[in-house]
């Protein structure tokens, strides 16, 4: 059970370039809008087309421009629950559910499928609602019945919480993610928001303009995301150049400090990435002379930005970020981060 | 008196038969229209577009500079019986051709602001294409196709300019309501004009009558 993409297209100014496997769990395609994602998407559902490239699933293949292979979307079986939705607005929630049983030839084998999703996707005593009259969070489950009762080797998602008021965000994640590790094949999510990736995946593929950057267990890819944009990405929001100075020990000019590193450092180093949640007053190493300059108070949290005292003017602040609770009464004097959270990043 | 009513006879059926026509023929060329590449889209919609924008008479003219009888194509199409000018099917060509405008660019309106994505979700869900068109596209369009077949079949129903060019009035053979309208009210008889303007009136309102109430019944539907 497997997915073998490697696709190319170009768009005018714009390339695309995707190449990545996925087996049975959740795959997390994770990149800013516009990066490629959604069109990736469109290509393996076989509603987009691309250039060049190949795309097989479960040993099937889908596409494959030098074979002259392209299968009609309705060949792939590959489910595909748009960001909005997309469910018939003309039609009930029952019969928007018998669409994905079109095949089911049997009409009381029909039924009962229908009824069992039904019970599973709790959308009994709806089956006649329009999905206009349905709320965000039944919509997305009449939309997900529809598509699991057609039986796709493929799930995916495309943003599937982008239409959600926030305040249903979260109770539906823990729901979806518990739905889609029983479907048990493999399932593609695109989203823009990283912890929806983190929350969501056990695998992250990271896109950047078009590029596929790497593919990465989660929490590996949070620890050490390896690359610049690998962490911009994953929400690193100090990133600054260095030099190897030797195994352990980075240069950072532009803050004017040498850091210690957990990781041994290899050749071709172009920045170090500091998470805004690991700074601490009483570190025992790392730690260098800061500047106050301004806080910035999110609801739980808050945000102190600071200057290291030899810091290149024209450089952005550092972030701090860090619990109100935990908020010290006078800024510190001195901020230090352990050698393990200096990430490591590589051209 | 004795009415001759073949004017409405003729009229209705010619409306009818010319909707019925521009029905099919606009949504099949607003469809594929918005499939074409954009510079092919452009000339052709200019080309579907004119008989809107050109008076009637022009349309008239134009018709029977192709289908005159001793042009090729209507010389042509004589041997096999085939007569526009001054034939009561040829005023269905005349109304088609005046009134397809009306519909093509409604429902191009209408499929232009169909969401894909409903389209693209039929598609993964194994759906046929032709499912797709008639359950999912044209019910989700219904309002601008609806708007679009009763303004080409009004407009249909009054044609006067092309029509006078190509089928003439011929009493008992070509005569429709406008024209007899205008032959009356040329042979000064007033009180004959005024029946048919009032039949004609009774007709129109008849028609944006039940559009009304289709449309009405149809927001009670999806309240419901």
């Amino acid at each position: 059970m497997s997915l073998i993409v490697d696709i190319h297209k170009s768009l005018g100014d714009f390339q695309l370039d995707a190449a990545f496997e996925a087996d049975a769990g959740v795959t997390c395609l994770l990149g800013a809008s516009g990066c490629g994602k959604s069109y990736t998407l469109k290509c393996i559902a076989g509603i987009e087309k691309p250039d060049r490239g190949h795309i097989e699933l479960d040993g099937v293949v889908l596409f494959d421009s030098e074979k002259k292979i392209n299968l009609p979307p309705q060949q792939r079986h590959v489910g595909y629950l748009f960001q909005n939705y997309a469910l018939f607005p003309n039609m009930t929630v029952r019969q928007n559910i018998l669409c994905g049983l079109h095949g089911e030839r049997d009409r009381a084998k029909r039924e009962q499928k229908l009824r069992e999703i039904l019970r599973m996707m709790r959308l009994e005593g709806l089956e006649k609602h329009k999905p206009a009259q349905l709320s965000g969070g039944q919509q997305q489950r009449a939309a997900l019945a529809r598509i699991l009762v057609s039986e796709p080797k493929l799930l995916m998602l495309d943003e599937p919480f982008s239409a959600l008021d926030a305040h249903l965000r979260d109770s539906l994640k823990v729901e979806l993610r518990d739905m889609l590790h029983d479907f048990g094949r493999a399932v593609l999510m695109v989203t823009h928001d990283r912890s929806e990736a983190y929350n969501m995946s056990s695998r992250i593929a990271l896109m950047d303009q078009g590029k596929l950057l790497t593919i990465k267990d989660t929490k590996q890819l949070f620890a050490d995301p390896g690359s610049v944009p690998a962490a911009v990405l994953t929400g690193c929001k100090n990133i600054a150049a260095a030099e190897k100075l030797d195994a352990h020990t980075v240069l950072v000019p532009s803050w004017g400090i040498r850091l210690q590193t957990a990781q041994e450092v290899r050749d071709g180093l172009c920045a170090v990435g500091l998470r805004a949640h690991y700074f601490h007053p009483n570190a025992p190493q790392n730690r260098w002379p800061v500047v106050f300059k301004e806080e910035m108070e999110e609801p739980f949290e808050t945000i102190l930005q600071f200057r290291y005292a030899g810091q290149d003017p024209d450089s952005p602040p550092v972030w701090w970020r860090l619990a109100k609770d935990k908020r010290p009464q006078a800024f510190p004097a001195e901020l230090g981060i352990s050698p393990a959270n200096v990430l490591l990043l590589y051209d | 008196m004795s009415i001759d009513w073949y004017p409405l006879i003729n009229s209705l059926r010619i409306a009818a038969i010319s909707c019925v026509l521009v029905f099919f023929l606009g949504i099949f060329f607003a469809y594929y229209a918005a499939k074409l590449p954009r510079t092919i889209k452009g000339i052709l919609d200019v080309i579907l577009t004119l008989p809107m924008v050109l008076p009637p008479t022009v349309c008239g003219y134009f018709l029977l500079l192709i289908f005159g009888v001793k042009r090729p194509l209507g010389a042509f199409l004589l041997q096999f019986g085939v007569k526009f000018v001054m034939t009561w099917y040829g005023g269905v060509l005349a109304a088609a051709v005046v009134a397809f405008p009306l519909m093509y660019r409604t429902a191009r309106g209408a499929f232009e602001s169909f969401d894909k994505t409903l389209a693209y979700s039929g598609q993964t869900l194994g759906l046929s294409n032709a499912y797709i068109f008639w359950r999912i596209r044209m019910p989700a369009c219904r309002q601008g196709i609806l708007a679009g077949t009763v303004l080409a079949f009004a407009r249909a129903l009054g044609e006067y300019g092309a029509t006078s060019m190509l089928i003439g009035y011929t009493p008992g053979k070509t005569a429709t309501i406008s024209t007899t309208v205008y032959q009356l009210w040329r042979t000064n008889d007033e009180r004959g004009a005024m029946f048919w303007v009032l039949v004609n009136l009774a007709i129109s309102t008849v028609v944006l009558l039940t559009v009304n109430l289709l449309e009405t019944r149809q927001k009670k539907a999806v309240k419901a």
